[in-house]
């Protein structure tokens, strides 16, 4: 069984970013940027079930610009077996993503995607449902388990409230939260051989997929910050300020 | 322009967000339908109908609805959706999970967890976790949007839409819900509280978390959160996590118990009304956005004050 797992490039979670101040985006030149968190637990996953003799290739997929090939090598340090780069200069949106991965699905014919649930840069939260649903596959999203057995998936999901554990014949789409696992640390012999594991490149164009955004944004703010308040002496002076100053209880 | 606001229930009850996901769709026209999809969900359509501002409400039933499977509900959706410029959901686990698979068969892109409506097809959303709010225009046909349900007001209560049926669509889902572990709890809802308790690291254990923050919460009928760092550490479990990987909250009193504050929590309940701090180091990020703090051993203040609002 072959996993394919898509990887997205953002900027690194412990960065704090600024927005420009033009209004038309974040500052992300010269930051770092690494493989989006929740994708690094897909990847995780996709190794865990190979090394469980479960699926027999993991192939990573990334789209974006020439240092997406970065993010792949860092898939295929920690057991990814090949990558393929699209090719993509301007930054594309989840639904164009989705079909993206559609097309490759078509070429690679996976029996199952594990994707991060969400990217933290756009926090879009929508590409593996896209996907589902273009190639008419169940969905399991937000994975903290997930069992694979019998040509069956069963997934135990975070959901508002609890937990729920569903099944699902392959080939079938899974979306991780961030307690599936841990991802693993990259050795420097691993790295080393990464960097001689097939990546191939293929253009939106080559696989027919128009990529044009559909959503415009029309400026990028700044929130508001909150102000720092004011320090109290002890807990009767903080049940007094909540009473008769805020009023909250 | 008429909108469709797909309703969270669990065949039982409307969920609150449903009311919040109402008001946002009414700012963007006044023909707001619900629709209510389940198994045996009749009474969820009643107490639906009595929502101020919705025109009527689609209530479908039908087994194969029960468990709100994604596959499902997205293609009764879709069986509905020519009648509408917008679907709105809210943007809970449910609301994501199904609305992306709506988009996407409808070729249009989704608009995620908007905090505003500046126009029919004009929303604000936050990316990067809250650190920047991105005004976003869609020209697509249908907008299918989800909607934060701490940003917007919820709808009241004292209306008298219609009740129409709805047929249902096939079964096309090949998921079965295997299991199902709910919280069970009197407390309020997290998402919805009008106080949050929460609680980090600094309780030290599960235990601790228990025994100091239960009695404080529930005087001030008060839900519970947490830190990410204390669900990795397993106090609680995750749907107590509130933070950019967890729950969003906007309560009119926040209160922090021995949480530092990382930018991840902030996300989660910066729009918080009042926030209250305690924590023992007074260099703790979570000073720097709360309204009142007070730099004190956790353990000797939270009983304190937990017998102080007894009075």
């Amino acid at each position: 069984m072959k996993i394919l797992v898509p990887v997205k490039r953002v900027v690194d979670a412990n960065v704090k970013i600024r927005v420009k101040s033009d209004g038309s985006g974040v500052e992300t030149a010269n930051l770092k940027l690494s493989m989006n968190p929740f994708d690094e637990i897909a990847v995780e996953e996709a190794v865990r079930l190979k090394e469980a003799g479960i699926a027999s290739e993991v192939v990573a997929v990334s789209i974006g610009d020439t240092g997406c090939q970065e993010t792949l090598r860092a898939a295929m340090a920690v057991g990814a077996d090949a990558a393929i780069h699209v090719e993509a200069d301007t930054a594309t949106q989840p639904l164009a993503v989705a079909k993206l991965l559609q097309a490759i699905v078509a070429k690679e014919q996976p029996q199952l995607v594990i994707c991060g649930k969400q990217a933290i840069d756009d926090d879009a939260n929508q590409v593996g449902q896209m996907l589902a649903a273009l190639l008419d596959w169940p969905q399991a999203t937000f994975a903290s388990r997930v069992q694979i057995a019998g040509g069956e998936a069963t997934v135990t999901r975070e959901i508002d409230g609890g937990l729920e554990t569903l099944a699902m014949p392959l080939p079938a789409v899974i979306s991780t939260d961030l307690r599936l696992n841990e991802p693993r640390y990259a050795s420097l012999p691993n790295i080393m051989k990464a960097k001689k594991k097939p990546l191939a490149t293929v253009s939106p164009a080559e696989l027919d997929v128009d990529i044009a955004p559909r959503l415009k944004v029309v400026s990028v703010d700044e929130p508001s910050v909150r102000q720092a308040g004011k320090l109290v002496s002890d807990v009767a002076e903080l049940v007094g300020m909540l009473r008769n100053e805020a009023k909250v209880i | 322009m008429a909108i469709l606001v797909v309703a969270e229930h669990d065949n039982q009850q409307l969920k609150a967000a449903t009311l919040n996901t109402v008001t946002a769709a009414s700012l963007v026209g006044q023909d707001v339908d619900l629709l209510i999809a389940g198994a045996q969900c009749a009474e969820v359509a009643r107490q639906a109908a009595q929502i101020r501002g919705v025109r009527k409400v689609l209530h479908c039933d039908a087994a194969h609805y029960a468990d709100q499977t994604a596959e499902n509900l997205a293609a009764l959706i879709l069986s509905v959706s020519a009648s509408y410029s917008h679907l709105f959901a809210p943007a809970s686990s449910f609301g994501k999970n199904v609305m992306p698979r709506v988009a996407a068969r409808l070729d249009v892109a989704q608009v995620s967890e908007i905090t505003a409506v500046e126009a029919p097809n004009r929303f604000v959303r936050p990316i990067y976790a809250g650190n920047a709010l991105a005004t976003i225009e869609s020209d697509d046909p249908v907008k299918v949007v989800t909607v934060r349900a701490t940003a917007f007001a919820a709808a009241e209560m004292g209306g008298s839409a219609s009740v129409e049926p709805l047929s249902a669509s096939p079964d096309v889902s090949k998921v079965r819900v295997v299991g199902r572990e709910l919280t069970q709890s009197a407390r309020p809802e997290l998402g919805n509280a009008k106080i949050v308790v929460s609680g980090g690291r600094g309780l030290g254990n599960g235990e601790q978390y228990r025994a100091l923050l239960e009695p404080l919460a529930d005087r001030l009928n008060a839900a519970l959160g947490a830190s990410r760092a204390a669900v990795d550490a397993g106090y609680v479990p995750n749907d107590f996590q509130v933070g950019q990987t967890g729950k969003v909250v906007a309560p009119q009193l926040y209160l922090a118990v021995g949480i530092s504050g990382a930018i991840q929590h902030l996300a989660g309940m910066k729009d918080s009304k009042i926030v209250v701090a305690i924590n023992k180091d007074p260099d703790a990020p979570i000073f720097q956005v709360a309204d009142y703090g007070l730099v004190a051993d956790l353990f000797e203040a939270v009983p304190q004050l937990t017998a102080a609002l007894a009075q």
